[in-house]
């Protein structure tokens, strides 16, 4: 019986993906827990940075939003929006930003929809939209994606691309003016998927201890190569001690 | 000179008088901080129809005009206040029911949009957009907004970078500028003439603000003019682009402003349930906005103990160890 749930491992998997000097652009909810993880666990020295314009929170408390005061606290500078956005779009600052998104669908180029399901003009369900996403994902070196297993979020056909992955393969993005890098890994409560560097489309890489690769392909709309998944490093006794009693002992974001 | 002298008014007579149907307005803050709620609940109560809303990420102010039925049309790039909803439920069904019309953009091209009107020029460009739906499809129909005077004919536009190579950029997406009506924002502190001045993040405030005919600013405190101007590099907005300052303490509630109260989860957490269905919301449109005469009843009404329990620690800006399961 493993003694963390997967919300748990989801965080601390995607606190290993962050580097010290990384900038990371933190999204509502569990990309928040991911960032004070990595920044309490692993990389002390990355900045933890929001589209409202706040710069290097210090995140004493968890916040529900990106525009909590929570995220105003000791940080290195209170801004804006647009300072938030050209500190992403800069060509030199923009190379250390790592975004962290999440979507209602996405398909295997890395692609993701947050706007709507079915027809734009007649939607059967509307999300909230692009916030930031479409422009973090348009500017930054990579981005790591937080995705429920499920059939119908991995999808062969998006019903809208609100943000840009790969787009179609290896030259979609500098074919539609893209710079910057696109998505790296996509964490979700079964596996690590990652993007193959020639073509660009998601393989399995590390299955959860206890989900068989099978399980995994079954819960999604498209095939993926699942030759090299590995299993998963469960989450230490330290990262769940600091993931509980020092990120979110509330459990506001963990459940 | 009429934006120098008279703007102190009441809440009421600032609504009435800037606020009209089928406006084109913006709202500052961002999801679940430092909306300008006391002034959307007056729009509600004068029951203002037809407007045409511009936001970014300003969740709660817009599900609460999108709900009460005072918006027609919509530019927005996220309709959520996080946690709380994930995509605001008004706005969502509203949406979905074809009640208003909405078109998307990215939060980065409304910022822009917002300064290019704030700036005086026509568009910005910017690298948000390339590849995706946002720029294929449109909300406003091309026929609409060949119709409509105050629409621009394209959402944006894909350009190759007209100085070639400068700038490593192969391509820029144009975005057209916003001018409003009216725009309103909340602010800390402001003094009779309308400098004001905005602690903690800005969002996209200042912007919205200059991009707009008219403003109106409301404060949590009213102080002199000397004392805004004895510190100078903290204000953010001067007197002249004001045309309005109604002194409105707990302006921002149920939504956050930094430094004084924190948002209050109670409040927010009912929200999004009497959203879900419509009796339900009625009730609530009833019980905590129509009925009730101004911001002052309504705070008594939320009570001081609640009040009490929002305040911000002076250190932190927000309430410290509150309770927002």
């Amino acid at each position: 019986m493993q003694d963390y749930t997967l919300k748990e491992m989801m965080a601390v998997v995607a606190a290993r993906e962050i580097h010290n000097g990384d900038i990371i652009f933190c999204g509502t909810g569990i990309s928040m827990l991911a960032a004070m993880a990595a920044k309490n666990i692993s990389a002390p020295d990355c900045v933890i940075f929001f589209e409202t314009g706040a710069i290097d929170s210090l995140l004493e408390e968890v916040p529900l939003a990106v525009a909590d005061s929570r995220v105003m606290y000791r940080t290195a500078l209170n801004g804006g929006l647009a300072e938030a956005f050209g500190t992403m779009q800069n060509r030199f600052t923009g190379k250390r930003v790592v975004g962290i998104l999440g979507a209602a669908q996405i398909d295997r180029f890395g692609n993701l929809n947050s706007t709507v399901l079915g027809d734009y003009d007649h939607p059967a369900v509307r999300f909230s939209g692009s916030g930031g996403a479409n422009d973090v994902a348009s500017f930054v070196s990579r981005t790591i994606i937080f995705m429920k297993h499920e059939k119908r979020k991995f999808v062969r056909q998006l019903d809208y691309l609100t943000s840009p992955g790969w787009l179609d393969g290896p030259d979609g993005r500098k074919n539609a003016g893209l710079s910057g890098g696109g998505p790296s890994a996509v964490i979700t409560d079964m596996a690590v998927m990652r993007f193959d560097e020639q073509s660009r489309e998601m393989f399995l890489a590390e299955c959860y201890p206890g989900i068989s690769v099978e399980s995994v392909q079954e819960n999604m709309g498209f095939a993926v190569d699942c030759s090299r998944a590995v299993e998963a490093q469960p989450p230490t006794g330290r990262e769940l001690e600091i993931l509980r009693n020092r990120c979110d002992p509330q459990r506001l974001i963990l459940g | 000179m009429e934006k120098e002298a008279g703007k102190l008014l009441e809440l009421k007579e600032a609504v009435a008088r800037f606020v009209f149907d089928g406006a084109h307005i913006s709202i500052g803050g961002f999801t679940l901080n430092r909306n300008p709620m006391a002034a959307v609940y007056e729009i509600i109560r004068q029951g203002r129809r037809d407007l045409h809303l511009y936001a970014h990420s300003n969740g709660q102010a817009v599900d609460e005009l999108v709900g009460a039925g005072c918006v027609r049309r919509l530019e927005i790039a996220y309709g959520g206040t996080g946690r709380f909803a994930p995509t605001c439920i008004r706005f969502r069904k509203a949406v979905q029911a074809g009640m208003i019309q909405v078109e998307d953009y990215s939060n980065y091209q409304m910022t822009l949009r917002f300064m290019a009107g704030a700036m005086g020029v026509p568009f910005l460009p910017c690298r948000s957009g390339l590849g995706s739906d946002l720029i294929h499809h449109w909300g406003f129909s091309e026929d609409l907004r060949k119709t409509e005077s105050r629409l621009p004919d394209e959402k944006m536009v894909v350009m190759d970078n007209p100085f070639g190579s400068w700038g490593e950029t192969a391509k820029v997406v144009l975005v057209p500028a916003i001018t409003t009506d009216v725009t309103i924002i909340h602010v800390q502190k402001a003094d009779a003439l309308g400098n004001a001045r905005i602690a903690g993040l800005s969002f996209a405030d200042v912007e919205q603000a200059k991009s707009a005919e008219h403003l109106i600013v409301t404060c949590e405190e009213l102080v002199s003019t000397d004392e805004m101007k004895a510190d100078p590099d903290r204000n953010c907005i001067p007197f002249f682009c004001v045309d309005a300052v109604v002194h409105v303490p707990h302006g921002a509630y149920p939504t956050a402003c930094y430094g004084y109260y924190d948002y209050d989860p109670a409040y927010l957490k009912q929200f999004a349930d009497y959203t879900r269905d419509d009796p339900a919301y009625e009730t609530y449109l009833q019980d905590y906005i129509l009925r009730i005469d101004d911001h002052e009843s309504f705070l008594e009404k939320i009570g001081s103990e609640t009040l009490g329990d929002i305040e911000a620690d002076p250190e932190t800006g927000y309430a410290n160890n509150l309770d927002r399961r």
